[in-house]
């Protein structure tokens, strides 16, 4: 992205911290909880300073109890306030799963109340994190009506998508890829800008086969593309960027015109949102394809520690040239 | 009971009006009941019955901006928050006029203008949610109070802990209370906990806590009152432990074999709306004809409130797809 009045360049990691500070300069509504992320400034020191800038009441340390300040996060929600809730790790947030699903998801549904709220999560591996500090938790939520889910994977992305989930008027899940925080710079614009809810991204417009993913793998997927189109096979990406709601239009339009694809997430495989999106191609674009729907997600395991088992694990640019080869001969 | 503390503290026409909603409620818990055993009432029914004077004493207790995160045995605090007996009944028999036109049943009523957060059935989820609204209060400096509360089972999850740790922590404008009514459904309180009173869970939080007759209207009232000036007064929260009986089943179905029926005689005679009696006459404030009056009044509204519920239209089916999401214009302030 350029623009005219462009800054210097931020990582993913500082394009969230802008679009946390500038929503509360902007909105006095909104405040944020989480373990640690006052004087400390958040285990990623995504929230640093911000205490320092806006009070101990807009950047509230909580004790160690998730469910406790999802729920309050809620209640005060409810009240008109606008809470940025901070899992320190997204493998957490199985602690606060019943307030999310039951509580916040289902308050509008059954008797009117708007819980307009946001919980980020740090998720994703390739951190050596081990199997409680690199989960990608997001299927468990995709699953749950009432629920909006983002998963940023530019900076561009990261601060437009978390400032549009601080103003949508529902509780939405903003799950940003730890692998991404310091690895990607990108120069944003200097002045508002939102990234809509709902829309996805053609990362890299291509004819042959469509890439559908997002989160961190965007960028295997671009790197993968790069090989692939050495050897002649044209790789469209489609970053999905909101899973909740799902853009079908963006991925349909991809899918009828390259009549292919494939379906690359980091979470494991089985009820993966790719098997979701597997489904929807073929009760809605059957007719269009000309090869079998392929998935490359990690296997059904916890997600383990040692390097090997890890890399084993995780998603690799040979998946998704392997893949794309074999579909390319369809 | 002190004669002298109640009539010092509650004025004559709000013991009456708590009398009033007394009534109220075991009238149309009763109704909903009969409406349940004739089948027309689907689904699960859990009343207050023999535990009215919690939910009466302390919504009457509260200021009309404060925010009530109820129990599923606080009829009483509907009615004084406006419910009306036909949007109850509505709500009960799935119409389209009650609270969540259809999408939910029972006690599970909520709306925001009235300050009552919709009861979820996975106990003690909403005493975070209460301590959310409190903290809310707190951020924007109002001198507004959260109620909130669960049975003897609920102090049992970690919601219940978490909510009362946060609330104690940051000083919340939030009262806490448990309807001790010594069962959660067939679970005897021996069996829930390895301590004889409630109460005593909030020393562990820091938290000044009173154990309270809960089938005394004046009683729970009074308790109610000094706890919410006191969180008013920005003092924190208090713990109130309302000791009780659970006089039907878990739920209607229930026929509750597991409580011995001496026990259920024993606290028969502590019948909440025989003692508001009791103390109405002994303040010379009602007699037999009084409370003959109210219970014909009472039951008038309850069968207008049935007519009305009844003449009200069904839901269509395809309406089960509206609502999952808000809309900007529906955000409180």
């Amino acid at each position: 992205m350029t623009t005219t009045t462009a800054q210097s360049e931020v990582t993913y990691l500082e394009a969230i911290s802008q679009a946390l500070d500038e929503e509360m300069a902007r909105d006095e509504r909104v405040f944020l909880m989480g373990e640690d992320i006052g004087t400390y400034g958040g285990a990623f020191k995504i929230t640093e300073g911000l205490m320092a800038k806006y009070g101990e009441w807009r950047v509230l340390d909580t004790p160690l109890a998730e469910s406790g300040f999802v729920g309050a996060a809620i209640g005060a929600a409810m009240m008109g306030l606008r809470p940025v809730v901070e899992m320190q790790f997204a493998d957490f947030i199985s602690c606060a799963f019943d307030q999310i699903t039951e509580v916040a998801a289902k308050n509008h549904y059954r008797w009117g109340a708007a819980v307009p709220m946001v919980i980020r999560a740090p998720f994703g591996g390739g951190v050596h994190g081990g199997p409680f500090h690199s989960e990608c938790p997001e299927g468990w939520f995709f699953h749950s009506p009432g629920l909006k889910i983002v998963a940023p994977s530019t900076p561009y992305d990261a601060k437009g998508l978390l400032k549009a989930a601080i103003r949508d008027p529902n509780p939405v899940l903003y799950f940003e890829h730890k692998f991404l925080y310091r690895r990607i710079k990108a120069t944003l614009p200097k002045e508002d800008y939102i990234v809509p809810i709902g829309k996805a991204d053609v990362k890299r417009v291509g004819n042959d086969i469509s890439l559908i993913t997002y989160g961190a793998m965007v960028h295997l997927a671009l790197e993968a593309a790069e090989l692939l189109g050495q050897e002649g096979i044209d790789l469209e990406i489609v970053d999905l960027r909101t899973l909740i709601p799902l853009d079908k239009e963006t991925i349909y339009g991809s899918v009828r015109k390259t009549s292919k694809a494939i379906l690359l997430h980091e979470d494991n495989k089985t009820g993966g949102i790719g098997a979701e999106i597997a489904a929807l191609l073929a009760e809605d674009c059957f007719d269009h394809l000309d090869g079998p729907v392929l998935r490359i997600a990690p296997p059904d395991t916890p997600v383990p520690f040692s390097t090997p088992l890890e890399e084993y694990f995780l998603p690799k640019v040979s998946d998704i040239v392997t893949a794309a080869r074999k579909l390319a001969a369809y | 009971m002190d004669m002298a503390d109640v009539t010092r503290t509650i004025k004559r026409a709000d013991l009456l009006q708590m009398y009033y909603y007394l009534r109220l409620t075991r009238a149309l818990e009763d109704r909903i009941t009969a409406l349940y055993r004739q089948g027309r009432i689907v689904g699960g029914v859990y009343t207050s019955h023999g535990m009215e004077a919690i939910a009466v004493g302390y919504a009457s207790a509260l200021q009309r901006d404060d925010v009530i995160a109820p129990f599923h045995r606080d009829m009483g605090a509907f009615l004084i928050r406006g419910f009306t007996p036909g949007e109850v009944l509505a709500h009960y028999l799935g119409k389209r006029t009650g609270p969540s036109k259809g999408k939910d049943g029972n006690v599970h009523m909520g709306d925001l203008k009235r300050g009552m957060i919709g009861f979820v059935s996975h106990l003690a989820d909403n005493l975070p949610v209460a301590t959310g609204v409190a903290l809310a209060f707190k951020i924007r400096g109002e001198r507004r109070v959260a109620f909130t509360g669960t049975g003897d089972g609920g102090t049992s999850r970690g919601d219940f802990h978490e909510a009362m740790n946060f609330a104690a922590v940051r000083t919340l404008p939030v009262v806490f209370f448990c309807n001790n009514n010594q069962y959660a459904y067939s679970t005897p309180q021996r069996l829930q906990m390895a301590i004889h009173d409630v109460a005593d869970r909030a020393k562990a939080y820091g938290m000044p806590a009173e154990i309270v007759d809960g089938n005394d209207v004046a009683a729970v009232h009074m308790a109610s009152t000094r706890a919410i000036e006191r969180a008013r007064a920005g003092e924190g929260p208090t713990f109130l432990e309302f000791k009780t009986m659970r006089m039907h089943g878990h739920s209607e179905h229930d026929p509750a074999k597991y409580v011995p029926r001496e026990l259920l005689e024993e606290w028969k005679k502590k019948d909440p709306i025989l003692k508001a009696e009791q103390l109405l006459q002994q303040l010379g404030y009602g007699d037999d004809a009084y409370f003959d009056e109210v219970g014909e009044r009472v039951k008038k509204e309850v069968e207008a409130g049935l007519e009305f519920a009844e003449q009200s239209p069904l839901p269509a089916g395809p309406e089960v797809l509206e609502g999952v999401f808000a809309t900007e214009d529906e955000v409180a302030s």
